[in-house]
């Protein structure tokens, strides 16, 4: 048994009480020791992803108590990935938060970020229902501190509707859990496995409200359509770093359905059969479109990008949904495309409004109009999902995944206006953003964008880190774009151990006899 | 008992989700505490009602014993859902204080949406 499993957890927890109680006065310190942490956590997730890759499931029994027993961290072809992707964006928001000084402009920024960390990566790693809500609990409750990081009256009040939001959707969880224990009497995500695959048909009525609430609560996370309503309000007015780490938050939700859908209510499963594909699929439907169409409607960059981030959410949720193995290997691809794409158009957007405002208006030139207009547009080309970048070839994977499926028109259909309709939208933005400049002569509305411009200039001290996180993350899309194959290819097979789910209960259940 | 338990677990839900719906956040937070008793008696129930038993096994394996674990859940679920209530009650502060304004609902126009 490695050790090594546990360590995503228990660096960041070591992490950020070090920042919070030590170095608490010293930005330096705290600054050095942030990035530091997180580029060992990177160096732990290739550690994790490079074992995992062959196809064993490792399994970490907590306290060494027995697997149904005690709490276990399980490591396979997701989880690892998953962790890896959230390092690698980690540094990258961290480089930013640096660069742009969004981390003094607050208390506490390094340690919430790894309290955040922490629960990212329990969530991803952890084995156990139970153990999901708590970790669920640590990256919201860090996430509600970083959320109205920087204070202002209109963010604090965005953070009341977050953080209420989250509470109902935790008390839904709980609800959740409740009703699956009522009936199974464990909440170890393997053995329910077995237990619910065992249960007598007529005895699923309230596992199938289990189920079904289960899904409903990280529908929440995940922003899929009718629960959607808290993420425009709450990323929009989130500090930019924070918003584009909330990327892979939404993926948590993503993450969780895809694992409990498959190992525990799969689709086979005579209690779960067509219980969760025939619901989530137009519900996805709905996402993208709206999603796309928010992005055609904003008035405001950072509503802009939030839209963005809920049609690829709607994009994601189509392939999870389909619940066929191609589907979940193109989902796999998707979710890595877009986490990146996504965090990347929230720093750009922030790039943006730090030089000339939110509102998608006209105003003066800003400042290195030039290169940011370059990193924006190869983030609208990924998140529309246009050839070159990796967004077309996910994009593709799903349409591939969806041949054959009898909602086959209506998929493809959905896909391809809302990518046009996405086009259109960012054009449209770009356009008023890099080219409607005003003239500096003319002096309407003028003085108090360049107040703005002013005060920003004096704020950010290291100019270059924010590109270089910009760029960082873009070339994350162009390594996935250029190894499409290797990076297809470990998603296939994570999608096939994925809907495998005797190994993945074998390894859990059948290690502790040993 | 079961319908005791039960039926006080529904009017705590309803009153809850009632005052979760009103427009200002004091009698949302309310809401949120009503809901999140409901659930913590609804999570130690689901480890059936029993009475007069101990929550461990007999160590001569005989009698029934009363399920510890829902007990431990419940513990997790308090000590999270009250220490969440406390920080939106500190955030609810603090956007009022700052913007002379309690309701939980927000106009969404880009000219008063810049607080960066």
């Amino acid at each position: 048994m490695s050790h090594l499993i546990i360590l995503p957890v228990v660096l960041p927890a070591l992490v950020a009480p070090f920042i919070l109680m030590a170095i608490r006065h010293h930005l330096d310190l705290q600054r050095i020791f942030s990035v530091a942490g997180t580029l060992a956590l990177v160096g732990v997730a290739f550690i994790l992803a490079g074992q995992a890759a062959d196809g064993d499931i490792q399994v970490y029994e907590l306290g060494d108590w027995r697997a149904p027993f005690g709490i276990v961290l399980v490591l396979d072809r997701l989880s690892a990935l998953m962790v890896l992707l959230t390092s690698l964006l980690a540094l990258a928001i961290v480089l930013y938060a640096i660069g742009t000084g969004w981390d003094k402009r607050g208390h506490h920024f390094h340690a919430l970020f790894q309290f955040q960390l922490m629960g990212v990566a329990g969530a991803f790693l952890t084995g156990d229902a139970f153990n999901l809500f708590v970790f669920f609990e640590v990256l919201l409750i860090a996430s509600y501190g970083l959320m109205i990081h920087g204070g202002g009256a209109e963010r604090l009040r965005a953070g009341v509707q977050y953080v209420v939001f989250n509470l109902l959707g935790s008390t839904l969880f709980l609800f959740a859990l409740g009703t699956i224990y009522a009936v199974t009497g464990t909440l170890n995500m393997a053995d329910l496995a077995e237990r619910v695959s065992s249960l007598s048909t007529e005895d699923t009525a309230l596992i199938r409200v289990g189920a079904i609430l289960l899904l409903l609560v990280f529908s929440i996370k995940a922003a899929v359509l009718p629960l959607h309503f808290w993420l425009p309000g709450s990323y929009a007015n989130a500090p930019a770093p924070v918003a584009a780490f909330f990327a892979i938050m939404t993926k948590v939700g993503a993450y969780a359905i895809l694992r409990m859908y498959t190992l525990v209510f799969g689709p086979d499963e005579p209690v779960s059969k067509g219980l969760v594909g025939d619901w989530l699929l137009p519900a996805s439907l709905l996402t993208l479109a709206i999603g796309m169409i928010g992005v055609f409607g904003a008035r405001d960059i950072a509503k802009l990008v939030a839209f963005a981030a809920i049609g690829s959410m709607g994009t994601l949720m189509i392939a999870i949904s389909i619940f066929t193995p191609v589907s979940a290997g193109a989902a796999v691809y998707y979710i890595m495309h877009s986490t990146l794409a996504t965090a990347m158009m929230f720093l750009i957007a922030d790039l943006v409004i730090e030089r000339r405002g939110r509102a998608l208006q006209p105003s003066l030139r800003m400042p290195q109009s030039g290169l940011i207009s370059a990193v924006f547009f190869a983030g609208a080309v990924a998140m529309a999902g246009m050839p070159p970048l990796s967004g077309f070839l996910g994009k593709i994977a799903v349409l591939q995944a969806s041949y054959g499926v009898p909602e086959q028109a209506l998929i493809w259909a959905v896909i391809l206006v809302t990518s046009l309709v996405a086009i259109m939208g960012f054009a449209r933005a770009g356009g008023i953003i890099f080219w409607k400049t005003l003239d500096p002569q003319e002096p309407d509305d003028v003085s108090d964008t360049d107040l703005h411009t002013d005060l920003t200039e004096a704020k950010s001290p290291i100019v270059a880190l924010p590109f270089v996180a910009c760029f960082g993350l873009l070339a994350g899309l162009v390594a996935l774009t250029i190894f499409a194959g290797p990076a297809l290819q470990y998603s296939e097979a994570t999608a096939a151990q994925l809907f495998d789910p005797s190994s993945y209960i074998d390894a859990v259940l059948g290690g502790a006899e040993k | 008992m079961e319908i005791l338990v039960a039926s006080s677990i529904a009017v705590l839900t309803a009153c809850g989700i009632y005052l979760v719906l009103r427009s200002h956040t004091f009698p949302v937070i309310l809401g949120i505490s009503l809901l999140s008793y409901a659930v913590n008696i609804f999570l130690f129930a689901s480890g059936r009602l029993v009475q007069h038993l101990p929550p461990i096994l007999n160590k001569y394996g005989e009698g029934s014993y009363t399920d510890p674990l829902p007990q431990a859940l419940v513990l997790t679920a308090i000590v999270i859902s009250f220490g969440m209530t406390a920080l939106v009650v500190m955030i609810a502060l603090g956007a009022f204080l700052s913007s002379d304004e309690d309701r939980i609902d927000m106009n969404d126009s880009p000219e008063t949406g810049d607080s960066s």
